[in-house]
């Protein structure tokens, strides 16, 4: 009924694999984690979408301005991307909520612990890999709008500052805002829970300024409405909402500044809890 | 429990504890898995098999106490996926990936080639489902996945918790072939279950828990010669009663312990088959029935967990909700008696002395009986330490 309890001849003759053992590093962890992101139609969809509301918003509002011969010169032409860019960083959000939470919510995240026990370094391939992803994209589709948008309207010609930042600083700040997502997915763990928190956190700032009406409150107003997300990305666009708050490439820093603390404390928080 | 002759600790526990809130989940445990052998993981559910094969893999801190891979603690192993791998969920992978991606993406991840993954995916079975989305597999087609993941970095440790639930027949002839194919190679293999019947035929060498706290730890051998109790069934003619006490006589006199049953026949320990047989003849007593009985390694593993049992289960009594029977109508409820099933009586307990796998008495947080486990038995809603809880 059993087996004998010695199997091999010499005890203590312990296995060794004849597959030969290499160290494994960070580079290693991110390939795995783009042949993870590539894998699932998640990535797929949101990006599509993302895609389509940058692309035909874009086009859309361009097509519209020619037909109706509107004056558009005392605007920036760029700016008219920065609608399809705020409901497209929706998707980016997700995208990076769905990078880290959705591991959790299949328990994936176990095996993959189990087979990387350097916690970290798995936090830090993802992020590399989404922040990579995100921003390649962004940067192509935000260029192809702008030269697209250009074309159409044919209405002088946008600064170098101008191209820059609403290309390169756009893309940046969107892959940044998706790192914070990812950073908000690896604290809560639950893919519905964080993309709940990150559009509040998008929508709410603007949203409560509205109801301040009262005197005493007008500089959280003012606040509120200046350093709101739509807002720092309108300032990338030339297009805030407010005259004051922050100017030129500053969002950016301070979308730098938030997802390095985000980041930070989701590392914290992965080395020290039970998965 | 220590035996100096394995030489090898290649998993080792000291006094691991963990607690989840209020409820402790594993409580004091210590033990070691030697290589080159099957050591089966046992305890009912909720016993904290799982929670402490997630602290062995570090993904679970232990409150108290440590637990050592290879004389390392998990988290601190070089080349962690190549000296361990391990299955702990059949159902932890992302639904949307294809089998062989993830095990590609798990394979970059550990620094091993590529083409692992299609060689593990054969000796699991799953070549033919390889690029179909893991959603569609069966519990079984998970548990082959699952144990693709597990070989992948061809370790020389392999932990299992329950691989056989959901295989058919030949997939739990295979897996247990598999993990004694791996223990002969040299490697560790500790598997849990909830199954004797299972590790009965599979296992080395047994580690048994309840409520998170050591029953037993010993080899399959020794627990089986610690909880045998064979005896033999003997039945005379029902025609003759007096040809039944006759022959208890007859066998209590020869040094036998004999208990008669309800249905009439005699359970002998004691005395060996033939010699009841010849007893029988020189009592000039004919036998309608004389049958060996070996207590199986369900009833020693049922006796030994029955106080450590977190959900037991009651019969359905449907208090209230069966119609009232018209008084006058029908027949009379009648009492049905309690008829034991053939062939099935729980062994005596082993005589003191003969049990180490028993918990110390004097520890007051494991009830020893039945009676001590009542009020502990009442369902807890929620169990923290199954894998399967969201969170």
């Amino acid at each position: 009924m059993t087996t004998p309890y010695q199997h091999q001849g010499a005890p203590g003759a312990v296995y060794s694999s004849p597959i030969p053992i290499r160290r494994a590093h960070l580079g290693d962890a991110i390939a795995s984690e783009w042949t993870k992101i590539r894998s699932v139609r998640s990535t797929i969809w949101t990006l599509s979408v993302m895609a389509l509301l940058l692309v035909g918003i874009g086009l859309a509002v361009a097509a519209a301005i020619t037909t109706s011969d509107a004056n558009v010169e005392d605007q920036p032409i760029l700016s008219l991307g920065f609608f399809g860019v705020l409901l497209g960083s929706l998707c980016v959000m997700t995208l990076g909520v769905l990078t880290v939470a959705s591991e959790y919510g299949t328990g994936m995240i176990r095996t993959t612990l189990t087979a990387c026990p350097t916690r970290g370094r798995v936090l830090t391939a993802k992020a590399i890999v989404f922040f990579a992803l995100v921003f390649t994209v962004t940067l192509a589709l935000t260029l192809f709008v702008g030269v697209a948008q250009v074309a159409i309207i044919d209405q002088g010609s946008p600064t170098t500052q101008e191209w820059l930042r609403s290309t390169l600083g756009v893309s940046l700040y969107l892959a940044l805002l998706g790192l914070l997502s990812l950073a908000v997915g690896s604290m809560i763990r639950h893919s519905a829970g964080a993309i709940t928190i990150m559009i509040g956190l998008v929508l709410l700032p603007l949203v409560m300024a509205m109801f301040m009406f009262t005197e005493s409150l007008s500089w959280l107003q003012d606040a509120l409405l200046e350093y709101s997300i739509p807002s720092q990305l309108g300032v990338l666009y030339d297009n805030s909402v407010t005259q004051s708050g922050p100017m030129g490439w500053e969002p950016l820093w301070i979308m730098l500044g938030i997802a390095a603390v985000a980041l930070g404390a989701a590392y914290t928080m992965l080395n020290s809890r039970d998965v | 429990m220590t035996r100096s002759r394995w030489g090898w600790r290649m998993i080792e526990a000291v006094g691991l504890t963990k607690r989840y809130g209020a409820k402790t989940a594993v409580y004091n445990l210590s033990f070691h898995v030697r290589p080159g052998a099957v050591t089966g993981f046992l305890g009912p559910n909720g016993a904290g098999k799982s929670t402490t094969m997630r602290m062995i893999l570090g993904l679970d801190n232990p409150t108290a106490g440590s637990v050592t891979v290879g004389g390392q603690p998990f988290r601190q192993t070089p080349n962690a996926p190549r000296q361990v791998g391990a299955l702990l969920d059949a159902k932890a992978v992302h639904g949307g990936r294809s089998a062989r991606n993830h095990l590609l993406s798990l394979a970059q991840l550990s620094g091993i080639p590529a083409r692992r993954v299609d060689e593990v995916l054969g000796v699991v079975g799953l070549q033919e489902v390889a690029k179909k989305r893991s959603k569609g597999f069966s519990l079984g087609m998970g548990q082959r996945l699952g144990i693709a993941a597990a070989l992948l970095g061809d370790p020389q440790v392999l932990l299992f918790d329950e691989p056989v639930n959901g295989l058919d027949p030949e997939g739990i002839l295979w897996v247990r072939n598999l993990m004694k194919q791996l223990a002969s190679e040299g490697r560790t293999v500790f598997v849990s279950s909830h199954l004797m019947s299972e590790m009965a035929v599979t296992a080395d060498h047994l580690i048994v828990i309840g409520r998170g706290q050591l029953l037993s730890d010993m080899s399959v051998r020794d627990f089986i010669s610690a909880n045998s109790a064979d005896f033999a069934r003997v039945r005379t003619p029902d025609t003759e009663p007096q040809l039944r006490e006759k022959l208890s006589a007859a066998l209590s006199e020869a040094g036998a312990h004999v208990v008669p049953e309800p249905d009439g026949g005699l359970r002998v320990m004691g005395l060996p088959l033939p010699r009841i047989s010849d007893l029988a003849h020189g009592a000039d007593v004919r036998l309608w029935e004389l049958s060996p009985h070996q207590a199986s390694l369900e009833e020693a593993y049922m006796r030994m967990t029955q106080g450590a049992v977190d959900y037991r289960s009651t019969t359905d009594q449907k208090a209230g909700l069966m119609q009232q029977p018209q008084p006058g109508y029908g027949p009379p409820a009648q009492q049905v008696p309690d008829v034991p099933q053939q062939g099935w009586y729980a062994p005596p307990p082993p005589q003191p002395g003969q049990h180490p796998y028993a918990a110390p008495a004097a520890d007051p947080r494991l009830p020893a009986g039945p009676a001590a486990a009542v009020p502990a038995a009442a369902p807890a809603p929620a169990d923290p330490t199954k894998p399967e809880d969201p969170r």
